[in-house]
Parts: structure tokens; C-alpha cells; sequence
């Protein structure tokens, strides 16, 4: 049955309003696991990096491959919002907000990894260009100072993309709300009331950053690719890497986005906004990028089998069938044989079937993004420089940590803020009555005009 | 400041309210309208429509961009690092700030115009009412003329209002 206006308002807001103790035991379990990576990273700082995994030949590993795939996750959000804003698609409504909250929050969290990766992370501001007495600038030929121009205009472009559709759901709950929260959303609304003129502009607004948002996303997965293609290292100087790596990041994305709306479903109880219809749609999505994902791979490795020079088929073999064959492998079954039956078969593309093949995609991509960097670094061109990476306890807690970070973000997002966009809903709701009015005004006039042909 | 409103459920009254309003010969711009939802098939949500908002980013796009190439242009020249008889100045790898800063020019200035033209943030009284959380949609006038009072009354009753209220605006939203 379709919810009114105002009951659409309860539901949404009650996640806000009111708070179970398995919320707060959630929160403190996801914040202690956050304080032990903080510690680890303490640690890290302290004794330098030497306690992590990282030795040479291979000085980029897990804290490299955790930038690349939360860059990647982070274009769950905001590119296929703006994809679906633009294209009008009026299923996108429950599902919009949830998916740009993962891009603000994947993308914080992936720019901390270059920091943490630094060997001593308080000269970080050393990438900032300010003329300084040491006379060092930033070589802007550098793809790392692409990356933070890059980012950076992802992640603002990200934030204003989330905030301004917020501003009118925080100016309800200032309504809605008493005491503290009244004060607390009064001053996040801005004063927002909902003239004429606020929407016509927030409309108008939200168009043009849907246009310019598009681009920018691509642009931040092609340069972190080009952190890689740039460098004359066997299997990463290649072409294919730019849309290769989108093609991923919107992959990774997609999975994530179908894991959180779960969660948000099942735990704040949002069975009735975020519908079978949305994970299945989604599961098309994921459907599709799974095969562009499994084109690229294939398309990679054949040209590179093809070429057959010998260093490049030195990280060709070893991922192959070498020591790094089993994540290859899983990798592969990750993204493609699990989830491509699960989510081109109908009957098994329902919630649990794409929650299912989400999970596998979230692990085979972070696989991907290892066996992309680390292959290739412990396989340079000269076999007697050849090595290994093993990651330590250190590496292992802080990338746990920044999971749990993520989660504990969320939860608290979805505690602070309605986490699917009301005013957006309510309109939909009215958008949809009208379409259905018109239907039966139509059905109307066919019949009256029926009647007349039957009287003449 | 003293409004007169009225609070309608249906968006059909609401429109029926302004037009009413207009006949009695309240000019448009001093008929306030704040609803819950872009009403933007409704004529009294179709005002002020018109905004300069996409060529202000176009601009905020080229500002950004010229920033962008002055940046990794001419600072690089300032400051030459060694690059083994390289060339400094390289289009290629200057187009990816000079495009970055492109793009940053054009949402910074699309944020701006946004706060700027739709007056946030604004926490100065305004008429409002509480009920339009709840989907009703306020039309009303904003310091009457005191012979017109009676009839922009009658107006917003003939219109089909749930209520119609009288504001003293001081009182209303003050953080």
C-alpha cells in the first residue's frame, strides 16, 4: 500500500528522533575497532614504517591498494546519482542519498591512505604549493599531484551535491523536532523555508553539479589509474588503464551501494522505500559492469599474452598461475562467476542474490586492486630484484579499522540526517497521482468519445 | 512586520488562492508562497525561474581553468625543478590541474550563486508556518495595505484555505 505524505515523514524521521541501545552498542563496537587502527597508525608514526609489510622492491601495498579501492567506492554515489538525476529515472529517489553519502565519506577515507602511506605523515602539507623557504613546488607532472586536485574537487563537488537536497529534509526535522534538535537543525536548515525561489535555484543548482559532477568522477579514477599507467612498470604502462579502472571503481561502487541500501533496510526497518525494484535495478547495473569488468580483464591480459615480452609475462605467469594464481582466481570468481548467474537469472537477482554477488564483487575488486599493484612491483624488469610482500598486523588493523570507519560514518549520517530524501519522495508521490489522474481523465474522454461515435 | 496567510492541503487551491490574490490587485511579488515540495507545474511555483545560474558556471568554469594554467604554468617557471634537460612547462600534464581547476571553478561559483539568489543562508523573521512540514502550502501577503486587509481575507477563504492566520513575522523563526 502507498504511505501518505506524513506517514512517509514519520517513518523517515524516526530513525532520527529515536535511538535503540543496539544502536549505541553498534556505534561503540565500530568506534573501539576505529581507536585500535588510530593506535596502529600511532604506532606506525612512532617507529616509522618499518613495521609495516612494505620492503623493496615493493614499496606500495595494502595502505596503496586501500586508496585505489575506496577511490573506487566512492563512485557508487555521486556519479550514479548525477547519472539518474539527469536521465529523470523516478526509481533513483529512495536510493540517491544513501548512494552519495558512500561517495563523501569512501573518498575521505581513501585520501587518509596516501598520509597514512607516508613514511612520516606530518610533512603531509609539503603537496600543498605555498612558496616556502626551501623553494620546493610541487612537480605538477607528478600524477600524485593530480590525485589531490583531483580529489579534492571530487570530494567539494561531492559534499555541496550531498548537502543542498538536505537542506529542506533538516528544515523538516527543525519542524518536526523539540528542545536541542530544534536549535541544532534551525541552524543546519540555513533558514531554509521552501519559496518558490529556494527551489527554482536548489533545482537549477543540483542540475548544473549533476553535469559538472560527471566528468569530475571520471576524471579521479582515470588519474589514479595514471598514478600507475604513468610509471614504466610491467603491466601497469598501459592505455586500457583509465576506463579500466572507472569501469571498476563503478563496479565496486554499485556493490557497495546494494550493501548499504541492505543494511539501511534491514536495520532502520525501510522495507517499504528501498524495494525489491531498487535491488534489482541496481542488480541490472551491477549485472552489466560485471561483464565490462570481465571485457577489460580479458582484454588486458590477451593483449598482453599476445605481446609476449618477457617481463611483462614474468607478472602475466605469476598471477596466472604462480604464487599469486588463488587471489587471481578468486578475483575472478568474485566478479564474474558468482555474481553474473545470480544477477542475470531473474528469479535469483532478489535482495539476497544481489547482497549476495555485492559481497563477492566488494572482495573481488579489492582483490583486483592488490593484484594489480603488488604483482607487478614484486616482478620488475630485472629478476634478481624480484620479492615479496607480506603484510603485517599493522597493515591488516588499519585497513579493518577504516571498514569500520566507514560503517560507524554511516550510522552516524543516518543519525543525524534522513537517510532517503523526503521532500524528493513526496514529490514523487505527487508526481505519481498526477500521472495516475491523468490516466483516468484520459480513460474519461476515450470513453465519452466512444459514446459520442456510438450516437452519431 | 504583519502577514496574512492561508494553509492549503491541495496545491489546486493554492494556485486558485494566488490567482485570487492577484485579482484583488496584490502584485505577484508580494505574494508569499512556501511549500514542502516544488509545486513546479503551478504557476505560483514557477516564479523566478528565470537565473543567470548556468552562465555564472560557465564563467566559474573559466575563471578556474585560467587559475588552473596560471598555477601550473607560471608557478612552475617561479619555482624550476630539475627535470634532466625536460621541458618544464608541459601542456599534457597542465591540462589535467588546468581541468580539474576548471570544474572546481564551475561548482564553487554554482554554489554561490545558489546561496547568494536563494538567500541562504537567512535566519532573519520570515513568514512561515510550521503546517507546511506537514504539506500545506502557504500563500499569503506580507504587510498589507490596512484597506485591503478584508479583502485578501476573503480571497484566501474563497480559495478553499484550512485556516487562514495572521503573523506577527518578529515573532517567527528566531534562532
Amino acid at each position: 500500500m502507498e504511505k501518505s505524505p506524513n506517514q512517509i515523514t514519520e517513518d523517515l524521521l524516526r530513525p532520527l528522533l529515536r535511538t535503540s541501545p543496539k544502536y549505541y552498542f553498534a556505534v561503540a563496537l565500530l568506534a573501539a575497532v576505529v581507536v585500535v587502527a588510530f593506535a596502529a597508525f600511532g604506532y606506525q608514526a612512532y617507529s616509522g614504517l618499518g613495521v609495516s609489510g612494505l620492503r623493496r622492491p615493493v614499496f606500495w601495498g595494502f595502505y596503496i591498494t586501500n586508496f585505489v579501492f575506496w577511490i573506487g567506492i566512492s563512485h557508487a554515489g555521486t556519479l550514479i546519482s548525477a547519472i539518474l538525476r539527469l536521465a529523470n529515472a523516478t526509481w533513483r529517489r529512495p536510493v540517491t542519498r544513501c548512494a552519495e553519502v558512500i561517495t563523501v565519506f569512501a573518498l575521505s577515507i581513501g585520501a587518509m591512505f596516501p598520509v597514512i602511506h607516508l613514511g612520516r605523515p606530518w610533512l603531509a602539507f609539503w603537496l600543498i604549493p605555498y612558496p616556502s623557504e626551501r623553494q620546493i613546488w610541487p612537480n605538477f607532472r607528478s600524477p600524485l599531484v593530480w590525485d589531490f586536485f583531483a580529489i579534492n574537487t571530487y570530494l567539494i563537488g561531492s559534499v555541496a551535491f550531498l548537502t543542498l537536497p538536505i537542506l529542506p529534509d533538516w528544515a523538516l526535522v527543525r519542524d518536526k523536532a523539540s528542545g536541542w534538535r530544534k536549535r541544532v537543525y534551525g541552524f543546519l536548515s540555513l533558514g531554509w523555508r521552501g519559496t518558490p525561489r529556494q527551489w527554482s535555484r536548489l533545482e537549477s543548482a543540483m542540475h548544473i553539479m549533476a553535469i559538472v559532477i560527471i566528468p569530475v568522477a571520471v576524471s579521479v579514477h582515470t588519474i589514479v589509474s595514471w598514478d600507475f599507467a604513468m610509471a614504466p612498470v610491467p603491466m601497469w604502462h598501459s592505455t586500457i588503464f583509465g576506463p579500466y579502472f572507472v569501469a571498476g571503481a563503478i563496479f565496486s561502487g554499485i556493490a557497495a551501494l546494494i550493501l548499504a541500501m541492505a543494511c539501511l533496510r534491514k536495520f532502520l526497518h525501510l522495507e517499504d522505500y528501498l524495494k525489491p525494484l531498487h535491488f534489482d535495478n541496481l542488480g541490472k547495473l551491477l549485472l552489466m559492469m560485471s561483464l565490462l569488468w570481465f571485457y577489460f580483464v580479458f582484454a588486458e591480459r590477451l593483449t598482453t599474452w599476445y605481446g609476449n615480452e618477457p617481463s611483462e609475462m614474468a607478472v602475466f605467469w605469476t598471477t596466472q598461475q604462480g604464487a599469486y594464481a588463488p587471489l587471481f582466481w578468486t578475483m575472478v570468481f568474485c566478479n564474474f562467476l558468482l555474481p553474473f548467474p545470480i544477477l542475470a537469472i531473474k528469479r535469483l537477482r532478489t535482495i539476497t542474490g544481489t547482497v549476495i554477488a555485492s559481497t563477492a564483487v566488494v572482495a573481488g575488486m579489492w582483490l583486483e586492486r592488490f593484484l594489480i599493484i603488488v604483482p607487478s612491483l614484486s616482478h620488475k624488469f630485472l629478476p634478481y630484484n624480484w620479492g615479496t610482500y607480506r603484510p603485517t598486523w599493522v597493515e591488516i588493523t588499519i585497513m579493518v579499522g577504516t571498514f569500520a570507519g566507514m560503517a560507524l560514518l554511516y550510522a552516524l549520517f543516518a543519525k543525524a540526517v534522513p537517510i532517503i530524501s523526503i521532500w524528493e519522495l513526496k514529490l514523487g508521490l505527487h508526481e505519481k497521482s498526477e500521472v495516475r489522474s491523468q490516466e483516468t481523465e484520459g480513460r474519461g474522454k476515450l470513453a465519452f468519445g466512444g459514446q459520442e461515435k456510438l450516437e452519431t | 512586520m504583519q502577514a496574512v496567510y492561508g494553509l492549503y492541503s491541495d496545491p489546486s487551491r493554492a494556485q486558485r488562492a494566488f490567482d485570487s490574490l492577484r485579482a484583488a490587485g496584490v502584485e505577484e511579488h508580494g505574494i508569499a508562497v512556501v511549500s514542502s515540495v516544488p509545486w513546479e507545474e503551478y504557476e505560483f511555483a514557477r516564479r523566478d525561474r528565470r537565473t543567470p545560474m548556468a552562465w555564472l558556471a560557465a564563467l566559474g568554469g573559466l575563471l578556474g581553468g585560467v587559475s588552473g594554467y596560471l598555477l601550473a604554468g607560471l608557478t612552475q617557471k617561479a619555482y624550476p625543478i630539475p627535470t634532466g634537460g625536460m621541458a618544464i612547462n608541459v601542456p599534457w600534464t597542465n591540462g589535467i590541474i588546468t581541468y580539474e581547476l576548471t570544474m572546481l571553478g564551475a561548482i564553487l561559483v554554482t554554489l554561490i550563486t545558489l546561496l547568494i539568489s536563494a538567500h541562504i543562508p537567512d535566519w532573519t523573521p520570515r513568514v512561515y508556518d510550521p503546517a507546511v512540514a506537514d504539506g500545506c502550502i502557504l500563500v499569503g501577503v506580507v504587510n498589507p495595505r490596512h484597506d485591503s486587509r478584508v479583502e485578501i481575507e476573503r480571497s484566501l477563504r474563497e480559495a478553499g484555505a484550512d485556516s487562514i492566520k495572521e503573523a506577527n513575522v518578529t515573532n517567527r523563526w528566531r534562532i
